[in-house]
């Protein structure tokens, strides 16, 4: 604890940095999972082959994606650009199943009539089908921002990343507190983003608090395991 | 590139597969850590995860402990525990990593028998009830072959990071292909580095790729996954050709 008081200034830099490297690629992966969701719904084919390639990407541990990409992308393995990139890559894969699941959940029905009332193709989208999908694409976002944040300490080996540098310091030290500080501070900030998302969802769907949309499909989805390593 | 291409040409050469620390004698070290880990984490979760399927108690706990999973960063884990490890004696061998990588890979294995088992159709355990099955033969004969492709889909979300983890051990302990990776970052050869990353990489694909097909392998004749409890009729179309590929190791689609 004395040395928390003692290195504050460091812990609360260490979370800032970890905050912005973290939101970034949470930002990236939900805006790249929408019009990609959308089309994956709208052309079965393509369907097949978006999740494919993104679940391969998934597949691929996050340390070895962290070393990989310079080599692809011609950057140092030094640049923060490796990793926001990977986190961004492994956002929209996990986030894409959810963005698929809730675009599909929108009945058929209400998209005809709505089409009926004299909606375009993409007022239809905006003002009916990403608000019905709300729910779905909230619950998702929620586990990519804890799985992107907790992810992101893997990072501290390649040099770069946040608080996950308090663990290759204190492991080398070595110095458990500052390990556990590293630990408390990063499940800390994970729920800090949680409780961002979960108010903006009440005041972005006041309607989904009354009348969640199925209580099982909603707690099969709060078991959801997601990335950690 | 040219990277790449020297790190594919250092994997297929046969003769850097040889000898005490080549890519074989790692490879069996990481699928050793890596099984081991999945077999005593199964061992624990499996029977827990059918137990709270089948009698329902227990729900809450299954959520908060795939919950807390989520939010610990594994890495931080690892390290505390080979620190802890070391004030008790253990030196710097592998069990604080195995225990790690045990407690990880609890929560998926946990998460995927339980709802295997939760999303069998009420319905069809009642009639197997009414046939007169005592509750171990409806679990042992229709919850859990019916649970099977979920619960394989835990397996395979667990050994998934188990795998992944078991890299980010090479910073703690020897052994495994994560030392590749760990040594090259340390001494600054991008290129051992890579070597490492592309043999980690491949590891992951192929074991993944067995388990999916595991998965399907699995899945009762004559069952489509989900089918009688899906009560949202889609905007798409009836035939949904990656239904198997998207929920595999999520129970996403269940619902």
């Amino acid at each position: 604890m004395t040395w928390l008081w003692n290195n504050l200034d460091l812990v609360l830099g260490l979370t800032a940095e970890h905050a912005r490297l973290s939101a970034l690629p949470i930002l990236v992966g939900f805006a790249a999972s929408l019009p990609l969701g959308w089309v994956a719904v709208r052309v079965p084919w393509l369907r097949g082959i978006l999740l494919t390639v993104f679940n391969l990407i998934y597949t691929i541990p996050a340390l070895a994606l962290f070393v990989v990409l310079p080599g692809i992308l011609g950057t140092k393995i030094l640049d923060e650009l490796n990793v926001v990139v990977a986190l961004s890559l492994y956002a929209t894969a996990m986030m894409l199943r959810g963005t698929v699941d809730g675009f599909a959940s929108v009945s058929g029905d209400v998209l005809q009539s709505a089409t009926a009332q004299g909606y375009s193709g993409t007022s239809r989208f905006w003002k009916v089908q990403l608000p019905l999908a709300g729910p779905v694409l909230l619950a998702n976002l929620r586990v990519v921002s804890v799985s992107t944040v907790s992810l992101l300490s893997v990072a501290a080996l390649i040099g770069s990343g946040g608080l996950g540098r308090l663990f290759t310091e204190g492991y080398n030290r070595p110095f458990i507190d500052e390990i556990v500080i590293g630990i408390v501070f990063t499940v800390l900030l994970a729920l800090l983003f949680d409780a961002i998302l979960v108010i903006l969802g009440r005041l972005l769907m006041p309607w989904s608090r009354r009348r969640p949309a199925s209580p099982r499909a909603s707690f099969l989805r709060s078991i959801l395991p997601g990335r950690v390593a | 590139m040219n990277f790449i291409l020297d790190a594919v040409a250092y994997i297929l050469d046969p003769a850097n597969w040889q000898g005490a620390n080549g890519i074989a004698a790692r490879l069996n070290q990481h699928l050793a850590i890596t099984f081991l880990s999945v077999i005593l984490a199964a061992a624990i979760a499996v029977p827990l995860g059918l137990l709270i399927g089948h009698t329902g108690r227990g729900r809450a706990a299954v959520i908060g402990i795939t919950g807390a999973a989520r939010a610990l960063p594994t890495f931080g884990v690892m390290t505390l525990f080979v620190l802890i490890g070391l004030q008790f004696g253990a030196g710097l061998s592998l069990t604080p990593v195995i225990v790690v990588l045990v407690v990880l890979a609890i929560p998926p294995l946990l998460a995927g028998a339980y709802s295997g088992v939760e999303a069998v159709d009420r319905q069809t355990v009642d009639a197997a009830r009414a046939q007169g099955m005592t509750e171990w033969q409806i679990l042992s004969r229709v919850e859990v072959p019916l649970a099977l492709p979920l619960l394989v889909g835990g397996l395979r979300s667990a050994t998934l990071q188990v795998v992944a983890t078991a890299t980010i051990a090479a910073y703690v302990a020897q052994g495994g292909l994560g030392r590749y990776l760990i040594e090259g970052l340390r001494s600054q050869d991008y290129l051992r580095a890579l070597i490492g990353a592309l043999l980690i990489a491949a590891l992951a694909l192929l074991l993944d790729g067995l388990l999916a097909a595991l998965q399907r392998l699995v899945a009762p004749r004559g069952v489509s996954r989900g089918g009688s409890r899906t009560k949202s009729s889609t905007g798409t179309p009836a035939k949904r050709p990656s239904r198997t590929l998207e929920a595999t190791r999520t129970p996403l689609t269940e619902g």
